[in-house]
């Protein structure tokens, strides 16, 4: 049974960004994802959480249709994707970023070839991408990568590195999957940092899958200070509204709603999560 | 039990054999609707080409050398010595440049195409392709299977002329015999349809190594094992099918131009 709080529902004027009704898929086997259903609004930060293996990289590819569903169906910018050949998934799918665990950065390209990767497929004037580039490095703080290649940088940079080729083209949606996933906590916070900024800067929806509850919670409980350029936290007992959670347990969606219901959930699955 | 494993593997053997027949055919279309990725045909042809070039020359100079050693053997016991040209320059255009320079170059190539496509999968870097919104059938696999077809059939030639030139080699510095008489031989044996037949079949063999390298490279899974694993099948399946195909159209070529 989900707990749903009624926060998810998707603007009534615009409908929702992205939207998943009854959704189910397997390999092989059981199923790995069970008749999901949440949605996306404008503007809206959804974090899944979920301990490792329970399908949420799965349905982040669900998402934009880099995965197919066996049941149900996924609604994305209003259109339903599961059925859509991929010749037409590909113009839906540049108005979305996607950053994925590893960053997945091409290792043959240099930075900018990397973050310029659509830019350059758009034929845009190679000034321009230079420009777009450094800004979109800068956000990410690494403009001094410009020239490298992915092979000479840390874990984390990369994850940066992804994150500015997501949002480089400024996406109608940001999928991240597990950007912290294997960084210490101080490169974590910093990805964290930088999600905060883009959803406060720049106020993408996005859905954010993640194992790491101290993550989820500071996404939550923190804003983007752009007086100081960097996150402080909110005044005690406050959380960003527009951040909400979902949570999965064995394919299946069990939790749905705010940051105050998922810490007074009975459900015993999420209390042994928070532990 | 036994019939058990025979029906998976059955099973298993049919759905490959579905998978790159639409793999295959996609690519194919690939080559003649727009977008063309050209800098990446540019940049897969001096891999495969240039790359390939010095593997092409010295097999090709060795198989040329060695045809003339063995022919010449068998054939001055018939007191034919004097058509040893004629035996190596037809049986390096019609048979053995093509497949041979269809097989060094599946070696080297189809293994490269499966373990840089096989780790861009299990990297996600294909995923990441595609969720750019690029198709990766256009931008990896065409241009490779594109550049392959147009590079093989250049490194055959190229096969050709050094087999030739090794028989002549060895012909004039081991074997001692004429070189004017054995080049003169090697040309007047050669017909148009002999040509067209060494010429036609690297187009085939080109289509099948790069097809296969990155029909295997693309379904790879199971991580850095998994991209083994597809190397290998990538090149044992090129080789196999490079020679069976040599021997269909061999078939159907002598069916059109039929020995004189």
């Amino acid at each position: 049974m989900i707990e749903n709080s009624g926060q998810s529902e998707p603007d009534a004027t615009t409908g929702p960004v992205l939207a998943f009704h009854n959704v189910s898929i397997a390999f092989d086997g059981p199923p790995v994802l069970e008749d999901v259903t949440f949605s996306v609004a404008p503007g809206e930060t959804r974090i899944l959480l979920g301990p490792a293996g329970v399908g949420k990289s799965v349905l982040l590819k669900l998402a934009n249709g880099l995965l197919r569903p066996d049941q149900g169906s996924v609604e994305l910018f209003g259109e339903e994707i599961a059925s859509l050949p991929e010749e037409q998934l590909f113009p839906l799918r540049t108005r979305t970023g996607m950053v994925f665990q590893e960053g997945a950065l091409f290792d043959s390209l240099t930075v900018r070839d990397n973050v310029a990767f659509q830019l350059i497929q758009e034929r845009v004037p190679d000034e321009e991408i230079d420009r777009r580039v450094r800004d979109a490095l800068s956000f990410v703080e690494l403009e001094e990568t410009f020239d490298l290649y992915p092979a000479s940088l840390s874990g984390g940079m990369r994850r940066r590195v992804a994150i500015a080729r997501a949002f480089i083209r400024q996406p109608e949606l940001l999928l991240y999957d597990s950007p912290t996933g294997g960084l210490d906590p101080l490169t974590s916070t910093t990805i964290i940092e930088l999600i905060v900024k883009e959803r406060d800067v720049y106020h993408t929806p996005s859905l954010l899958v993640t194992h790491r509850i101290q993550d989820a919670i500071l996404l939550c409980t923190h804003r983007f200070d752009p007086a100081h350029g960097h996150m402080i936290p909110l005044p005690q007992g406050e959380t960003d509204a527009g951040t909400t959670f979902l949570m999965l347990e064995e394919g299946r969606l069990i939790f749905d709603g705010s940051l105050h219901e998922l810490v007074k959930s009975t459900n015993p699955f999420v209390r042994e999560f928070l532990l | 039990m036994a019939i058990i494993m025979i029906e998976k593997h059955a099973k298993n053997l049919i759905l490959t054999v579905q998978d790159y027949s639409i793999f295959s055919w996609r690519a194919f279309m690939n080559l003649f609707r727009p977008p063309i990725y050209w800098p990446e045909f540019l940049v897969q042809a001096d891999i495969i080409g240039v790359g390939s070039l010095s593997i092409v020359v010295l097999s090709g100079l060795s198989t040329g050398g060695v045809l003339a050693l063995q022919s010449a053997a068998t054939l001055s016991a018939f007191g034919a010595t004097a058509i040893t040209g004629q035996f190596v320059s037809l049986t390096m255009i019609r048979e053995l440049g093509p497949v041979l320079t269809g097989v060094m170059v599946s070696g080297r190539n189809a293994s490269s195409m499966a373990s840089e496509l096989g780790s861009m999968v299990v990297t996600e870097q294909i995923d990441a392709m595609r969720a750019l919104g690029v198709d990766p059938m256009r931008k990896l696999v065409t241009p490779r299977i594109f550049a392959t077809i147009a590079m093989l059939f250049f490194l055959t030639i190229v096969a050709n002329a050094c087999g030739i030139a090794g028989g002549g080699l060895v012909t004039v510095f081991m074997n001692h015999q004429d070189g004017v008489q054995y080049f003169s031989k090697a040309w007047e044996a050669l017909r148009y349809p002999d040509i067209i037949q060494g010429l036609v079949k690297p187009l085939f063999f080109g289509y099948i190594l790069s097809s296969i390298g990155c029909f295997y490279g693309m379904r790879t899974t199971g991580g850095t094992e998994g991209v083994g694993r597809s190397t290998i099948q990538a090149v044992v399946w090129a080789s196999v099918l490079i020679i069976f195909v040599d021997f269909l159209l061999t078939q159907v070529l002598l069916t059109f131009f039929p020995p004189l």
